[in-house]
């Protein structure tokens, strides 16, 4: 079933003064459970294709179709009120709130969302057993190691129960040893929930996990491949 | 969640908040401690006018006030005083008679204004027994006995003992004079009152003018507290349609001025401070969000709303004012209160205060209204501070805030 439907998307930087297509009339359908890599040179519009999949950014032209809703047709509130409901996001510098612990940046999206404090906590530490980090609940991010504070970013983003999960280069400041590690975790679940992952990513190691690759160059998908 | 993210984020620099946070302490700890300053001295002035120099309410005949015109004079005060007296906010209540006199010495002479008093009454209206600082206040039997100033003594060259004689106009216009011994020397913070007053029996006074001691010039009337003066005054006017009845604020009108005006001065003072630390305020919470951009762009980007953001850097910006007004507002209190009681002495000052009728030593008195209206102002400032960074933040794009460094 597809979860996401991309069509015929254009977005042109400086239109008026000196254009430049960043993506170049895109058509691509995802589907519930997949994990996908988006790869591709630098400045081949990945990033931007991802902050037009995740309602960061606005298309110049065409549609982005989430669960039946039309993203690009929302108000800027209602887009933020439906990224915080369906859509997790992992960055590359982790992005967590270093004033919080493990425990409250998971909570946080879901005290967003209204969850009472007993059902949030209870799932944040659920959260992040599954990623490994359940002996650093108060654990604030400065005491964390890269992998592990991408991990937690990786326990918020699901945190809301998202139906798809968006990561620009998620391992780019990561070392072998934590992208493998967080990669396992990704990958299981995946398999195990079932749970949609999208990367943006240069790293082979992410390549290879994935089910399907996706290479975008000029802003224009130039290979779909699924393995 | 967002009162402890925004709590939480002060921290964050601890430094940064902990200057800010001691500019406005001690902003509002001035604030504080000036309005308890000026307050107390303020108190002190009104404290003077009604306890030595005026009493609440005065009655006089119509015009008396005007000119001083011997004649105009009250009739059957032995009536008039029980009437008043009998009004539950009434303390106490005595008549007076005030004539414009000459007094020599063998030195020589001057002018001044003598009261008359009934030495009984006077001690429940007025501190003038209090004031005695040379000799003793006069006595119900002490005929011909007179009370001035030690400045005026001095001016006189004269001592406690020495005879002074009293020239007046009696009740046919005609010139009298007697000798009066001074049996006391009062002193208050007041020069120009000292200067101009002095004090004998009015039966002596009635005695030497020709007139009955059932007249007097003027009624003086002392209230249980100040808040019943209008009142209590509306009531007299009502009652005694032929005086005309004047209260404290009415008879030294610079007096309930200065009042007014000192409360003014105060709260123009507090405004200056707090709008020159809210610029402080939004400066520092300005460097807060070019600092945060990143995360700002994050947490809007995972479904924060604006109105979230906007109302994080407000409760941030508020907890800082907040924080210092509560700190500077405690200690503000405490000093006040302490040189509330200890007094500080301005002894240097001593013949300057003097001059404005002002004591030399101010007892800080905090009241807790401006203490409330403080906190008020504390918050609107820190509320308002908040609007600029707060709205700097709101504007900010999740797209291009996350991907900056």
């Amino acid at each position: 079933m597809n979860i996401i439907e991309v069509r015929d998307l254009y977005k042109i930087y400086n239109e008026k003064l000196l254009p430049v297509n960043a993506i170049n009339g895109i058509n691509v359908n995802f589907e519930t459970g997949e994990f996908t890599t988006i790869v591709g040179p630098s400045g081949s519009g990945k990033t931007t294709f991802l902050n037009i999949l995740g309602g960061l950014d606005e298309p110049s032209r065409g549609d982005v179709i989430i669960d039946k809703v039309c993203i690009n047709q929302l108000s800027e509130s209602k887009k933020t009120d439906f990224r915080m409901k369906n859509i997790g996001f992992v960055f590359q510098s982790y992005n967590l709130i270093p004033v919080f612990t493990a425990l409250e940046n998971v909570e946080f999206i879901m005290q967003l969302q209204g969850q009472s404090k007993t059902e949030r906590t209870s799932r944040a530490k659920e959260l992040l057993i599954a990623v490994g980090l359940g002996d650093r609940l108060s654990s604030r991010p400065s005491e964390l190691s890269g992998g592990q504070q991408q991990r937690v970013a990786v326990a918020r983003a699901l945190a809301s129960r998202p139906k798809f999960i968006l990561a620009d280069e998620p391992t780019a400041n990561l070392d072998s040893k934590s992208t493998e590690n967080l990669l396992d975790i990704m990958e299981k679940l995946n398999e195990e929930e079932h749970v949609t992952f999208i990367f943006s990513t240069h790293d082979q190691r992410v390549v290879n996990k994935a089910k399907r690759v996706i290479t975008i160059e000029d802003g224009r998908v130039v290979s779909d491949v699924r393995k | 969640m967002i009162l402890t993210f925004a709590w939480r984020n002060l921290w964050r620099n601890k430094l940064r908040s902990v200057v800010i946070i001691a500019a406005f302490a001690v902003g509002i700890f001035a604030g504080i401690f000036f309005f308890a300053f000026t307050n107390g001295m303020v108190n002190s002035r009104v404290n003077a006018v009604i306890g030595t120099e005026m009493s609440h309410i005065q009655l006089h005949k119509t015009g008396f006030l005007e000119n001083d015109q011997f004649s105009l004079r009250i009739k059957n005060v032995d009536r008039l005083l029980p009437q008043i007296k009998k009004l539950p906010e009434v303390k106490a209540v005595t008549d007076r008679m005030i004539v414009n006199s000459m007094i020599a010495n063998h030195e020589t002479g001057l002018g001044v204004q003598i009261t008359g008093i009934d030495p009984v009454n006077e001690i429940q209206v007025t501190d003038l027994h209090s004031r005695i600082v040379e000799g003793k206040y006069i006595g119900k039997t002490d005929s011909d006995a007179v009370i001035i100033s030690k400045r005026l003594a001095k001016r006189l060259k004269t001592k406690l003992g020495d005879e002074i004689t009293i020239t007046v106009q009696n009740n046919k216009n005609e010139i009298v004079e007697r000798q009066f011994q001074i049996t006391g020397m009062y002193e208050t913070e007041n020069m120009l009152f000292d200067d101009a007053n002095i004090f004998a029996r009015k039966v002596d006074l009635a005695n030497l003018t020709g007139i009955s001691g059932n007249e007097a010039h003027e009624v003086a009337v002392l209230l249980q507290n100040n808040q019943s003066t209008e009142a209590v005054t509306t009531e007299l006017i009502k009652e005694f349609p032929d005086l005309e009845v004047k209260n404290w604020l009415q008879l030294s009108p610079e007096s309930g001025a200065l009042v007014g005006a000192m409360n003014e001065y105060t709260y123009i003072f507090t405004i200056i401070i707090l709008l020159a630390l809210s610029f402080g305020i939004v400066n520092t919470m300005l460097m807060v969000i070019m600092e945060r951009v990143h995360e700002i762009g994050m947490l809007m980007a995972i479904g924060m709303k604006r109105l979230k953001v906007f109302l994080m850097i407000m409760a941030e910006t508020v907890f800082l004012a907040v924080t210092g007004g509560i700190i500077g507002t405690l200690s503000g209190w405490l000093v006040s209160a302490y040189f509330g009681r200890a007094g500080i002495n301005l002894y240097f000052w001593k013949e300057a205060f003097g001059e404005m009728g002002f004591s030399s030593m101010i007892y800080p008195t905090v009241d807790t209204t401006v203490i409330i209206n403080n906190a008020i102002l504390v918050f609107i400032a820190g509320l308002i501070a908040s609007l600029y960074p707060a709205w700097k933040a709101v504007r900010l794009k999740p797209v291009d805030a996350i991907h900056t460094v």
